[in-house]
């Protein structure tokens, strides 16, 4: 299993693979961050949708990773991108047949490449949300937010949660990618039926049905990522989305065992 | 230490188009270099990737190096091939290709240097693979077949795209490496240069084997030709008359008679055109080659 990871790993740290992910998911991590405090004062709102969030919530012991929670689902959409591709390339290059050569459990190939990827998206969520709190903290003064709270050990604890729920929304993300790829087996169909529908199809359902949201899998992810909202339970999203990520993992887990290497 | 290094028992890859491939049976001995010929689309690659573990036969079975395709883990790791040409990631150089290969496979890393200098990319081993020509990509799929320092070695068509100089080469790697006991077992559809190389052919047309044992029995089952020209082109059906009346087969191709006979019989001839008052220009006897073998039993055309 090891050495699938390493030879996996060796694919994602190419450096415009590695940096050019790092470089999409930092520029949002910062946007997002950036408008909660620039916009504070807005009467648009600083916030997703139209919402705002006050000094007084940017001033609790979780203000230092408000923003970064908010960016969660931006990182998990990228991180279904890297996924997708990382998986699907291997049947458009025709390299699958190497591997399977080198490596014929296909089970175990498929866990160990996961894996690398979860390793890739956990360091991806960790300086992301390493930026993101400097980059509240630098903002947090010229905004008038108070980070007394920030740093106790109940910050710390919300920062802890958050970091640990930003992972699996990302991994979520990831893994239904992933799933894509392996069901499609080509990077451009996988990534662009993902990011429609994640980001136009479910948002168009959910504006013409608003109830449709609580059943949405990217809505589930989403929510697990911010810890829960107001509109749907952190657990309902928890069990939801990880059921959804579950059934996907197993059909795709059934057909890359048992179809035919025919490209 | 088995005998054979493939052995393949009604072997079939059934799609809903028909039999791609169909009860296929086969032997490859130990220590062989085994050319594997058919025409396209004849079920060459079908059945090296059911040999490989890639596609699950619809019937029958076959062994690797005395374990059954039903376990492919068993065996692969002593097994190096390169399938359909070669397939490796673009943005990647073609040591890095290797490097993924050879870490995945539990293999030394040092010997990507080493397998570079061998296929002839010493000074390109760090370039961006996108950036090969078709001859350099084929030596690299050729360095990652030789990853695990196989005891035996499938190559799909591992010289397309090469110039005579690397053709030259791999023909050489190929019987060095049969030299030291690899088995080599090649597709290829330069037939001429897989007689130079091959001591057995496994000859499939249309899912079929047609022939799977020695090229010297091969060969041995087309009759040798005797090429036959004359001073005047009217005595050539005279020439004609003669073989006819002995019993072989005889036709005419642009003014060359093509007599199916034994090359003894080349002498008999001599003496009745001489006798008949023939006066003979040329007087060839030919064993037929692989090729010629080959569109006779394939009965493909030319």
């Amino acid at each position: 299993m090891i050495r699938i990871i390493r030879a996996e790993w060796r694919k994602l740290r190419r450096p415009t693979l590695f940096f050019g992910t790092l470089g999409a998911a930092l520029f949002f991590t910062a946007l997002v961050t950036s408008f909660i405090y620039l916009m504070i004062d807005s009467p648009e709102g600083n916030a997703d949708r139209g919402q705002s969030v006050g000094r007084e919530v940017l001033g609790l012991a979780s203000g230092s990773v408000n923003g970064f929670a908010s960016v969660g689902g931006l990182l998990g959409i990228i991180a279904l991108c890297v996924f997708a591709a990382q998986t699907a390339q291997e049947y458009t290059y025709g390299t699958l047949r190497n591997l399977l050569v080198r490596q014929p459990g296909r089970m175990k190939l498929l866990i160990g490449k996961l894996i690398a990827m979860k390793i890739f998206a956990l360091l991806l969520v960790l300086i992301a949300a390493a930026v993101s709190i400097l980059n509240s903290y630098l903002l947090a003064g010229d905004a008038r937010v108070s980070t007394e709270l920030w740093f106790t050990s109940e910050g710390f604890r919300a920062i802890g949660e958050t970091i640990l729920n930003v992972t699996i929304s990302v991994i979520y993300f990831g893994i239904l990618g992933m799933v894509l790829g392996l069901l499609l087996r080509s990077p451009i169909s996988a990534i662009s039926i993902g990011v429609l529908w994640l980001l136009i199809i479910e948002n168009l359902i959910g504006a013409v049905k608003p109830v449709t949201l609580d059943w949405m899998p990217g809505s589930q992810l989403q929510t697990i990522a911010q810890g829960g909202t107001p509109l749907l339970e952190y657990q309902h999203a928890l069990i939801l989305g990880t059921s959804y990520v579950i059934v996907g993992a197993l059909l795709a887990g059934v057909l890359f065992s048992r179809r035919d290497v025919a490209n | 230490m088995h005998k054979l290094a493939i052995s393949a028992q009604n072997l079939t890859k059934k799609y809903d188009t028909g039999f791609a491939v169909a009860e296929a049976n086969f032997e490859v001995p130990m220590g062989t270099i085994c050319g594997f010929v058919g025409p396209n689309g004849a079920g060459k690659t079908t059945t090296i990737r059911m040999l490989l573990g890639l596609i699950s036969p619809s019937a029958g079975t076959a062994q690797i190096l005395g374990e059954s395709i039903d376990h492919p883990q068993r065996y692969l790791p002593k097994v190096g091939a390169m399938i359909e040409g070669p397939a490796f990631y673009p943005a990647l150089s073609g040591e890095e290709n290797l490097r993924v290969l050879a870490t995945l496979g539990g293999f030394p890393i040092e010997r990507v240097k080493e397998l570079i200098d061998t296929v002839g990319l010493t000074g390109r081993g760090g370039s961006k693979y996108k950036t090969y020509s078709l001859g350099m990509k084929q030596r690299l799929g050729i360095a990652a077949a030789l990853l695990p320092n196989p005891q035996l070695l499938i190559l799909d068509e591992p010289t397309n795209g090469l110039d005579p100089e690397g053709i030259q080469e791999v023909r050489d790697l190929l019987k060095s490496l049969a030299s030291k006991g690899t088995t080599v077992f090649v597709s290829s559809h330069l037939l001429s240069e897989l007689e130079l190389i091959s001591e057995y052919i496994v000859m499939l047309r249309k899912g079929h084997v047609v022939f799977a044992g020695p090229m010297k029995d091969l060969l041995l089952k087309s009759l040798p030709v005797i090429l036959v020209k004359t001073a005047s082109a009217s005595d050539l059906d005279k020439v004609v008359a003669i073989a006819t009346s002995e019993g072989h087969h005889c036709i005419i191709r642009s003014e060359v008679a093509h007599i199916e006979a034994p090359a003894e019989w080349a002498g008999t001839l001599n003496k009745r055109a001489f006798d008949a008052g023939i006066i003979l220009t040329q007087l060839a006897p030919q064993q037929p080659n692989l090729e010629e073998t080959f569109f006779e039993m394939t009965g493909d055309q030319r």
